[in-house]
């Protein structure tokens, strides 16, 4: 408490009791610096990778590109290898990922947030799906090769993009259903009880208000997902991917998913194994050209929920 | 339309129509006058499962005899699991009257007012024992489609909540649902928002967000969403808690327009509030067991002249003074 009196004083006073200390928040502005080198870390690590894949592919990438993108697997000389069976392979095998991970898991979510609530049953399934979301890849390949293959022989016809893609949408199933979980979780209860209090029933509170509210985070959980199950190699080694030729033959579109296939992953696992510096020019080129496809569907997925988003 | 068979889940069900028409007989009694008073005596063997309960009409204290009566409710008490949330209230709520709901926080006024529009399903784990009448329907047996409950009694929330959606499609989404046509939805529309004063100021917009508006126009917008159903009663839980006191001001005006066709509940904070505006008030006040569950109970039901002037219960008069908060 100051014993001054006079204006002056008291102003004087409190210009020196406001005064900018420094040192003041030495630990708030050390936590600051450390979480902008943790950022720096993470995207300088991003780009050190991708600059390493790019030197390695230049070859390929600046003189050969074209030929590379069109043309498929030759075992003759990486010169005349191509990954084109592996790009359409690897979105195929997308594809029916996609059709069978989304409908399950957003339904899953669903049942789970809106029908089963707060339920024990609820909560044990929550927990299980949150644990199957940790197992590795390998797996899933494992789990692809004795149901998908084997086991519904007749439906997936062995090793092929369709027994691929159901393997792939069983490893990723786990995230959509947490994604659109915590997606649904997020949407207020106040816009529920709104639609109710008008007299809307339980289907026309979750079809015309509840989802759209939660579709945009469903649609980015999904296309991450997605995104993750086109990069994979591991679990399609297992289910039929391992051979790295693509035989089209006569065959049309839909003949090639119950045919032998290829996909990108595996791709750079085949050049990457065979000696010789040119075929490792290969594998960097290939991972380059799987980064700017998963880049592709990231930017969907932007543009499309942006477009959501605006929709209202 | 009759209001006893509108409210019964489509099913061709002979029990279904014995109580529907069990309950015809019941409506026609209750709306006779001087037939409360009569019923009064045998609140107290009002059976908690008795789906069709005539004996369950209470003659709360000041009660109007003219008026008429929307809802008659009977020792409700509402659980949440185990924990007894609001404990016996008994009160009848008169057609085109306002009806507050007081008292401090917890007391339990917001759950009971969930009551009449069985929004408290929505709750997991939530329960209410008693009956509450609406037009001498029993609104908690079996056959009540919750759904009908709600498009008849409409409600408006303590923040306001618009659908992300556009003006016309917040207070055109409860109509199409109820299959108003096309070609009569613009009227629908207008006439809300005419009623809810709020017409001259987004007529030039109906296709923005309803986000764009401010918070007091966002809440009549609620309201006009509530009426654009038509609905018998309008549930008012604090709606002007969130709005500064111009836009308090004019969610009271029009609470005083709606009354000529509406009968609203309102649950409000503001003791001023209650005075200004509602017939009727409702004091509810919370009790702590030795456990330390804290349980709501309705002190005192009378009409607002009487309950801010001469209130019976000391409760009540200490609440009312700001001698208890």
């Amino acid at each position: 408490m100051s014993v001054l009196t006079s204006p002056a004083g008291i102003a004087a006073d409190t210009a020196d009791a406001l005064r900018r200390r420094p040192g003041a928040d030495v630990a708030g502005a050390v936590f600051k610096w450390l979480l902008i080198g943790a950022t720096v870390f993470a995207t300088g690590f991003l780009a050190v990778l991708l600059a390493v894949m790019i030197v390695d592919g230049w070859d390929v990438l600046s003189g050969n590109l074209w030929h590379f993108l069109t043309h498929g697997f030759s075992q003759r000389s990486a010169a005349e290898a191509g990954v084109w069976q592996g790009i359409i392979g690897s979105l195929q095998v997308a594809l029916v990922t996609g059709v069978f991970a989304v409908p399950i898991g957003v339904a899953t979510a669903i049942y789970l947030v809106e029908y089963a609530q707060d339920s024990r049953f609820a909560r044990i399934v929550e927990l299980n799906i949150r644990n199957l979301a940790g197992v590795p890849s390998i797996v899933y390949g494992l789990l692809g090769l004795a149901v998908f293959v084997q086991t519904i022989h007749g439906f997936t016809q062995g090793k092929t993009v369709i027994a691929g893609g159901m393997t792939l949408a069983a490893m990723v199933l786990p995230i959509i259903v947490i994604t659109s979980v915590e997606a649904l979780k997020a949407v207020p209860s106040s816009l529920r009880e709104a639609a109710y209090g008008v007299g809307a029933t339980k289907w026309e509170v979750l079809s015309r208000q509840v989802l759209p509210a939660a579709l945009s985070t469903i649609l980015t959980g999904t296309v991450l997902a997605l995104a993750r199950a086109l990069g994979e190699a591991a679990p399609l080694i297992l289910v039929g991917a391992a051979t790295g030729f693509l035989s089209f033959g006569d065959a049309n579109m839909l003949e090639t998913f119950t045919g032998p296939y290829t996909a990108l992953p595996v791709q750079i696992f085949n050049f990457a194994r065979l000696p010789g510096a040119d075929w490792g020019v290969n594998a960097a080129a290939a991972s380059v050209v799987i980064l700017v496809l998963v880049l592709a569907v990231n930017g969907l997925a932007i543009y499309l929920r942006n477009r959501f988003e605006k929709q209202w | 339309m009759n209001p006893e068979k509108a409210l019964m889940t489509q099913e061709p069900d002979a029990r279904a129509s014995d109580v529907s028409d069990a309950s015809d007989a019941t409506a026609s009694e209750v709306s006779a006058p001087g037939a409360p008073a009569a019923t009064a005596g045998t609140t107290g063997a009002t059976g908690v499962h008795a789906r069709i309960d005539v004996s369950g009409v209470a003659a709360a204290p000041g009660q109007r005899p003219d008026a008429g009566t929307v809802f008659e409710c009977a020792d409700v008490d509402v659980y949440y699991g185990d924990f007894r949330a609001l404990r016996d209230v008994s009160l009848d709520v008169a057609e085109h009257e306002v009806t507050a709901l007081i008292g401090p926080s917890g007391c339990g006024k917001t759950t009971f007012l969930r009551c009449f529009n069985r929004m408290n399903d929505l709750i997991e784990g939530a329960r209410v024992d008693g009956t509450i009448h609406y037009h001498g329907v029993n609104l908690y047996q079996d056959e009540v489609d919750p759904v009908e409950v709600r498009r008849r009694v409409g409600m408006v929330f303590q923040k306001p909540n618009p659908f992300p959606k556009s003006i016309y499609d917040n207070i055109a989404y409860g109509p199409r649902l109820a299959g108003v046509k096309r070609s009569e939805l613009d009227d629908v529309v207008e006439g809300s928002l005419t009623r809810a004063a709020l017409w001259d100021e987004v007529k030039d917009r109906l296709k923005m967000s309803a986000y764009g508006l401010s918070g007091g126009q966002q809440q009549r917008l609620c309201i006009a969403r509530a009426i654009a159903v038509q609905p018998d009663v309008v549930l008012m839980d604090e709606p002007c808690s969130a709005l500064d006191p111009i836009a308090t001001g004019r969610i009271e005006e029009l609470i005083a327009e709606l009354k000529n066709d509406y009968t609203i509940i309102i649950v409000t904070h503001n003791m001023q509030q209650a005075a200004r505006i509602s017939d009727m008030t409702a004091f509810f006040s919370v009790q702590a067991n030795e456990m330390g569950h804290r349980t709501g109970e309705l002190v005192e039901y009378a009409p607002t002249s009487l309950i801010f002037t001469n209130p019976d219960d000391p409760r009540t008069e200490a609440y009312i003074t700001g001698r208890v908060g």
